[in-house]
């Protein structure tokens, strides 16, 4: 009886240490960057347009700006391809083809983000960059690249989503008349909107995330950018960057962007839950 | 050819009239058909490029024990992936599964603690990796002064991978038919017996498979890494020592931009690590499904 109360606890225990995670990395990040919003300024911070760590200046505003731009990009190349796939995959895809199109979408999650940034680099930015006769570097590019890489996420929420719809509201739409693509596109898809804009969600939160493929595409230049030609910065490029070598204040910026960076992934979290809960109701 | 199908509108207009005058929605089927086929002729070129690039660029140099400048050898960096994996796994493993147990075997009702665990959880699957990275620098390397080491490596990629073992590990659990569970309870067996010696090995295909997604994740990472294992190119040889991952060893490949040869081979390496990966852990999920069937 002893041994069952103590691995009763020692359970427990475990389980605590999700919590445990979460809490410190909130006060970790936050300890650590609130003092740069502090000297800074929050407001100075948060809409100063001028990153310049040689003068002490702190402006993140052309890396938000930039992370917007690409990951607003990301959405328009892989939202529509990604939904698409996923009413292909559960409504139209040939048994056949299912086998082996299902783990062709489980793979392209699975690749690291590095051979996708290393990919971006020796085949898009060169590709691009002669298309337009700009430096390849760019928020196109990088919106391409990201797009590509939210494909599985969306793919495979959007799938289940879809697949979740009960049959009738199928054969409903069939036995009043409609074609299969009709009753596909006006009875099924839209049962399934919430799951799939959760799919759309989890996609824009990757995306906001994203790092190394990030980094080695987009340019980098820290200034607002002009059009989607033009090289930008995101939040997560700039950490990776500069923390190597950053120190007081200019590390403590860094921190800070950091922090933006998590409050932004937390509402997107928040959403995606939100729109979770409602596609069970 | 038929243009107006496509729109919510234009197929409601068209669901009006009679059948025989109705238009095909041919466009609607090309629409799907060609995006699916975006999708796998995406993939298909990078892992045909990747190959084609990489497979003349691997040499048997690549794979010497030591790494200079002169030859940026990969091995060092593939056993340190490898160390790294079964580190941090050693962590995550017994949390997360002890934790999936705790939450189907002992707890049955939704109270606040469970529902705080499990947005604890989905917030820690939620969050990027540059942010795990930063947080892995600044508690482990810097306030428990384990500087950049393959143990605060192991441990930031133990959080990154708790989440994801934790919800297969429960997903595989609550797979298991209660039928084994009132078996083992009639035949006098306590709930911890019962847990050890009947669910967890029903489910043990389904945890596998979670398991090698994680090493997928930990083999795949490098933003994570990069400010909390470091970059060093020997292996490490205990575990304060600091060391590359092959994902970070081709990071900087890349991005210093003198080895791009290599850097196509390392790809091609990791690569054949992630089929490897993608392919085992469907192969027990398969073997979930078959068990399941069975029962």
């Amino acid at each position: 009886m002893l041994k069952e109360k103590v691995m009763r606890f020692v359970f427990l225990l475990a389980a605590c240490m999700a919590i445990l995670s979460v809490l410190l990395i909130c006060v970790f990040l936050f300890t650590n960057g609130i003092p740069a919003f502090q000297k800074i300024g929050v407001l100075n911070f948060l809409i100063g347009t001028r990153w310049a760590p040689g003068n002490d200046i702190y402006g993140i505003a052309p890396m938000i700006v930039g992370t917007i731009y690409v990951t607003a990009g990301a959405i328009l190349v892989g939202v529509p391809i990604g939904i698409m796939t996923a009413i292909f995959m559960a409504e139209f895809c040939p048994e056949w083809l299912y086998k082996f199109l299902k783990p062709a979408v489980q793979l392209l999650a699975g690749i690291p983000s590095i051979i996708y940034g290393f990919f971006g680099l020796v085949v898009l930015v060169p590709l691009f960059g002669q298309l337009f006769g700009v430096s390849g570097k760019n928020i196109l590019t990088a919106s391409v690249l990201l797009g590509i890489m939210i494909l599985p996420t969306i793919v495979s929420i959007s799938e289940s989503a879809i697949r979740a719809v009960p049959r009738s509201y199928y054969e409903g739409s069939r036995s009043l008349g409609a074609t299969h693509e009709e009753a596909v596109f006006t009875a099924v898809v839209p049962a399934s909107k919430s799951g799939i804009l959760a799919g759309v969600v989890l996609g824009i939160g990757r995306a906001v995330g994203e790092t190394m493929a990030v980094i080695m595409i987009c340019g980098n230049q820290p200034a607002i950018p002009e059009g989607i030609l033009s090289g930008a910065r995101t939040l997560t490029a700039n950490i990776v960057l500069e923390m190597g070598y950053a120190a007081d204040l200019h590390r403590e910026a860094l921190i800070a962007t950091a922090v933006v960076l998590f409050v932004f992934i937390l509402m997107i979290n928040f959403i995606f839950s939100a729109l979770k809960r409602r596609e069970k109701a | 050819m038929n243009v107006q199908g496509t729109g919510m509108a234009g197929i409601l207009k068209n669901i009006r009239k009679p059948a025989r005058k109705r238009k095909k929605p041919v466009l609607l089927r090309v629409l799907v058909w060609g995006c699916a086929g975006i999708t796998v002729f995406t993939l298909l070129s990078l892992i045909i490029y990747i190959l084609v690039k990489g497979v003349p660029a691997l040499s048997p140099e690549l794979f010497a024990w030591e790494y200079t400048s002169k030859n940026v050898s990969m091995l060092p960096a593939i056993i340190n992936t490898v160390i790294m994996t079964v580190f941090s796994l050693l962590i995550s493993m017994p949390l997360g599964i002890f934790t999936a147990i705790y939450l189907t075997e002992y707890v049955k009702k939704e109270t606040l603690f469970i529902k705080i665990i499990r947005i604890a959880a989905e917030t820690l699957s939620g969050i990027p990796s540059i942010v795990y990275g930063l947080f892995g620098y600044l508690f482990f390397s810097i306030f428990l002064n384990w500087g950049y080491s393959m143990l605060s490596g192991a441990f930031t990629m133990a959080i990154m991978t708790l989440p994801l073992i934790m919800r297969t590990t429960e997903e595989a659990i609550l797979a298991v038919p209660d039928m084994y569970r009132e078996g083992s309870y009639g035949l006098g067996a306590g709930r911890l017996r019962t847990t050890f010696t009947i669910i967890l090995p029903s489910a043990m295909p389904g945890i596998l498979s979670g398991v090698v997604l994680a090493t997928g994740r930990v083999v795949g990472e490098t933003a994570a890494l990069i400010f909390t294992a470091g970059t060093a190119t020997q292996i490490a040889v205990n575990p304060f020592s600091s060391a590359r991952t092959l994902a970070v060893h081709m990071y900087s490949l890349a991005s210093e931009g003198l080895h791009i040869e290599q850097a196509y081979a390392t790809a091609v390496v990791l690569l054949f690590l992630v089929l490897l990966i993608n392919f085992a852990s469907s192969h027990f999920a398969k073997k979930l499904h078959k068990g399941e069937n069975k029962a």
